[in-house]
């Protein structure tokens, strides 16, 4: 019998079809991976199978049981248990205490506190997932907020586990460590569904695969007879390609950090002695577990904040001067970690967020806006960079991400930068997008631009960057010829376990 | 029943808002007249006379609309940034106050001289009062609604100060109120034989130079960007402190014509009765016309026109002038409602 099987799902939001008749099931003791790309509408189904939305058609059976659509609550209690890629834990509370949280009848005034610790450890024990009972989330690392996850769904006895991108936040080692923690509950009986758009790692960890693109199910495969090409193409509807990797000889130091600290305000990562000059025509890859830093080095290098000590050097001229209309008129282009909230203003027009970063340095006098020139350049910059929307006084919410991020590309590209700070450029996009982005930043760098680019994709750091460097704790290790270093120990330096000297003498 | 997010308003829905609400206001309102024991179609066609039905009627609800342009403006400005100035009946009286220090003798110019002369120290000094929350905001996060709405009941009893002591005029039969503004400082009436005068020309005149600034120029763009997305404001190098300045200035110093206005141009001297809440109302007025400089002359011209026909209307038949407040408040909740389903749409079942 199948553990978990969904039937002709479909469902669409006014014209957009989400699912398109989609079924599948899951085997009991079997990892399947859900594969796709943003928007192919894996995030439906699981929001389907919880209740959250009801399906148009179609219907989900638990071991031969139909599910009662649109309850949150019958799908907890057929034993399905869901790890999401944001957290869902209470920052102020122990452990325990978010385990338990939402378990206990409201109508009993005293919680059983101790049968929940024993069985707590019980499964913490006997699926390798270590963690303290008492410790306040608020004090714990990333890794260990997700076994939180992960022993909250078994405390409430699933027996189906949905992991919906749960490498995105880990190191390779956190990675690992995960996957063997996931085989060993399959083994005890678990069924596990992965969603992931990561080829490698679903190669790795599942048995069967099956590929979603716009709303359709397109290929089921077994995973030994999968490849990575063919899942790629699977995913994306044709041949993959990204941008050639081309070492140039480096020019003249276009920033240099030297001892750069920052004392970074509350809830980030403070920066101390940070050394780091980057060339024209080359990419450091800067990697890093998100929150070690990243921000506050974006930051400054996109006038947004000035060191606390240290000097900045700006093309070979100390900087004294910071705000983001100084860097841009320089030749900085700055490209935001949020592009939908900090890139560009949703509410405005097109043309005016095309104007945004230069608005005083191209406005008449200073004070008026020359609204025809900045239209016209609109319109030229719209169809250069292929962003597809009804023109430039379009409204910039209406826009897909990979659009804004165009947007944002054709706007501080155009000027030609001598560098580019570019923070997770390509996340959350669909291949296409992906491969645009990274040819447009391989490009600048060909023109000449020195590139810093930020990722959280170590995929992406290896295949585009000259130098790697790594960021943990606010402090920063290498840059090391990308060819000098392997992606497993830029994963130990991602977790602090391994310093540079032991790799090679900088 | 559901909500969700509309794509994009058509132009036409925005544009009949306003329209519908008023509608809606006045069905309403009609089981209010029933229910007082009228006939609704008496009662709003006695409204309609009296505040449009002749010369003199038109004139009074322009005269009522100007300092609700003022303030109107003053509210829109400032919550097209997100900056919540209540305050703007405290910023009325510190421009009334201005004008009554500079205007009752302390200088005596030509009229040409000495009218400007009052607008602008009653500008200044609706900016300089509304300094105090924005300075409290800017530097110590502190919340601008409270710290406005506060200030209104500080000013007024400081007036109200002013007016038993040192200002009383003591040609007044006792009569709390202030000296009389000198001859070449009262704003003449343009209309003859009645009380409409020239503060409604320079309110014209600010919400066109308004309206100018937000479209054309590079405060505008910052004031609209600041309102919308602080993070992305900051991103593009707009300074939030610097905006929020600005906008406060503008702000305090239109609220500070009103009270210039009402003091020169309708009153003559400084009361406590110079404002039956023209900054709260203000925020109406700002309200229905969607933040809109030029919207703002015409809901206001609509809000006077309401309240001056109610009074008619409870003079020629026996319902209370009340109502000019229902029909407002109901005009201004279904245009929030209205407002909200611009942006989203209600679909039934699942």
């Amino acid at each position: 019998m199948k553990k978990l099987q969904f039937s002709e799902i479909c469902k669409s939001f006014g014209s957009v079809v989400a699912n398109d008749n989609i079924s599948l099931s899951l085997d009991e003791g079997e990892i399947l991976s859900l594969l796709g790309e943003n928007g192919a509408g894996k995030t439906t189904l699981m929001n389907i199978l919880f209740g959250h939305y009801v399906s148009d058609k179609g219907f989900i059976e638990v071991e031969g049981k139909k599910l009662a659509p649109g309850s949150t609550r019958a799908s907890l209690d057929a034993g399905i248990g869901m790890v999401h890629q944001h957290f869902t834990l209470a920052d102020n509370l122990t452990v325990l205490e978010n385990i338990i949280l939402g378990t206990e009848p409201l109508t009993r005034f005293w919680s059983q506190k101790k049968q929940a610790y024993i069985k707590l450890q019980e499964l913490s024990e006997r699926f390798g997932l270590l963690i303290n009972p008492d410790a306040r989330i608020a004090d714990l690392t990333v890794g260990e907020k997700q076994r939180v996850e992960i022993i909250k769904a078994l405390y409430r006895d699933a027996s189906i586990l949905i992991l919906d991108e749960p490498t995105a936040v880990l190191t390779p080692q956190e990675s690992e460590h995960l996957f063997k923690v996931l085989k060993g509950m399959v083994k005890a009986g678990l069924s596990i569904m992965f969603i992931s758009h990561k080829l490698n790692e679903i190669l790795e960890i599942s048995d069967r695969i099956v590929v979603l693109r716009h709303g359709k199910l397109v290929g089921e495969v077994a995973t030994k007879n999968a490849s990575k090409e063919s899942l790629a193409e699977m995913m994306v509807g044709r041949k993959v390609t990204r941008p050639a990797y081309e070492k140039l000889k480096k020019g003249k130091a276009v920033v240099e950090l030297n001892d750069v600290s920052l004392n970074a305000k509350e809830g980030s990562t403070s920066l101390s002695n940070i050394n780091l000059t980057i060339h024209e025509k080359e990419i450091i890859g800067l990697a890093g577990v998100a929150g070690n830093g990243q921000a506050g080095l974006a930051s400054i290098l996109q006038g947004l904040a000035s060191p606390s000590s240290g000097e900045l050097k700006l093309f070979g001229e100390r900087l004294n001067k910071y705000g983001p209309s100084y860097l841009t008129e320089s030749g900085v282009a700055r490209i935001p970690e949020d592009r939908t909230n900090e890139g560009v203003i949703g509410e405005m027009e097109i043309w005016e967020n095309f104007l945004g970063e230069e608005l005083r340095s191209k406005s008449k006098s200073g004070f008026f806006i020359d609204k025809k020139q900045a239209v016209s350049s609109a319109e030229k910059l719209i169809k250069e960079y292929d962003i597809r929307c009804e023109g430039p006084h379009a409204s910039t919410r209406l826009l897909s991400g990979g659009n804004i991020q165009k947007l944002i590309l054709a706007r501080s590209l155009s000027n030609n930068p001598r560098f580019i700070i570019a923070n997770k450029p390509a996340r959350g996009l669909d291949e296409g997008a992906i491969s645009f982005v990274q040819q447009q930043i391989v490009n600048a760098k060909t023109k000449g631009a020195g590139v810093l680019l930020i990722s959280e994709d170590l995929d992406e750091i290896f295949e585009l960057s000259d130098r790697i460097a790594v960021i943990f704790d606010g402090k920063i290790q290498g840059p090391f010829d990308s060819n000098k270093v392997n992606i497993n120990q830029v994963g130990l330096m991602m977790s602090g376990e391994m310093k540079q000297n032991s790799i090679y003498e900088n | 029943m559901r909500i969700k997010t509309r794509r994009n308003a058509p132009f036409w829905l925005i544009a009949a808002l306003p329209i519908l609400s008023i509608g809606v206001a006045f069905i309403i309102g009609a089981f209010f007249i029933l229910w007082a024991g009228e006939s609704p179609i008496n009662a709003y066609i006695a409204l309609i006379k009296g505040s449009l039905g002749s010369t003199f009627a038109i004139t009074e609800s322009l005269s009522r609309a100007t300092p609700l342009i003022f303030t109107g403006l003053a509210a829109a400005v400032a919550f097209r940034a997100k900056f919540w100035n209540i305050g703007a009946e405290g910023q009325l009286y510190c421009g009334a106050m201005a004008a009554t220090l500079v205007g009752t003798g302390m200088i005596d110019l030509p009229a040409p001289i000495m009218i400007p002369m009052l607008f602008i120290a009653g500008a200044i000094a609706g900016c300089l009062i509304l300094l105090v929350p924005v300075i409290l905001k800017t530097h110590m996060k502190v919340d601008e609604v409270v710290t406005t709405l506060l200030l209104n009941f500080v000013i007024l009893l400081f007036v109200n100060m002013l007016l038993e002591g040192p200002w009383k005029d003591p040609m007044a039969m006792g009569w709390p109120q202030a000296a009389r503004i000198i001859d070449n400082g009262v704003l003449p009436t343009i209309v003859a034989k009645s009380r409409l005068h020239l503060g409604i020309i320079v309110a014209l005149l600010m919400s066109v130079l308004m309206w100018a600034i937000i479209r054309f120029t590079v405060w505008g763009y910052e004031i609209r960007a600041v309102g919308h997305n602080q993070q992305a404001s900051t991103f593009y190098g707009i300074s939030i402190n610097k905006s929020v300045l600005m906008v406060a200035l503008f702000s305090g110093g239109l609220a500070g014509m009103a009270g210039v206005s009402e003091v020169a141009g309708l009153k003559g001297y400084l009361t406590l009765t110079l404002s039956p809440g023209f900054g709260y109302t203000g925020i109406a007025v700002a309200m229905l016309a969607q933040l809109h400089p030029i919207g703002v002359v015409i809901s206001a011209i609509f809000l006077a026109s309401i309240y001056v026909g109610a009074d008619a209307m409870s003079r020629t038949i026996d319902i209370p002038n009340y109502i000019a407040d229902i029909l407002v408040a109901i005009s201004l909740l279904s245009v929030l409602v209205g407002a909200m389903l611009t942006r989203y749409r209600i679909v039934w079942g699942k």
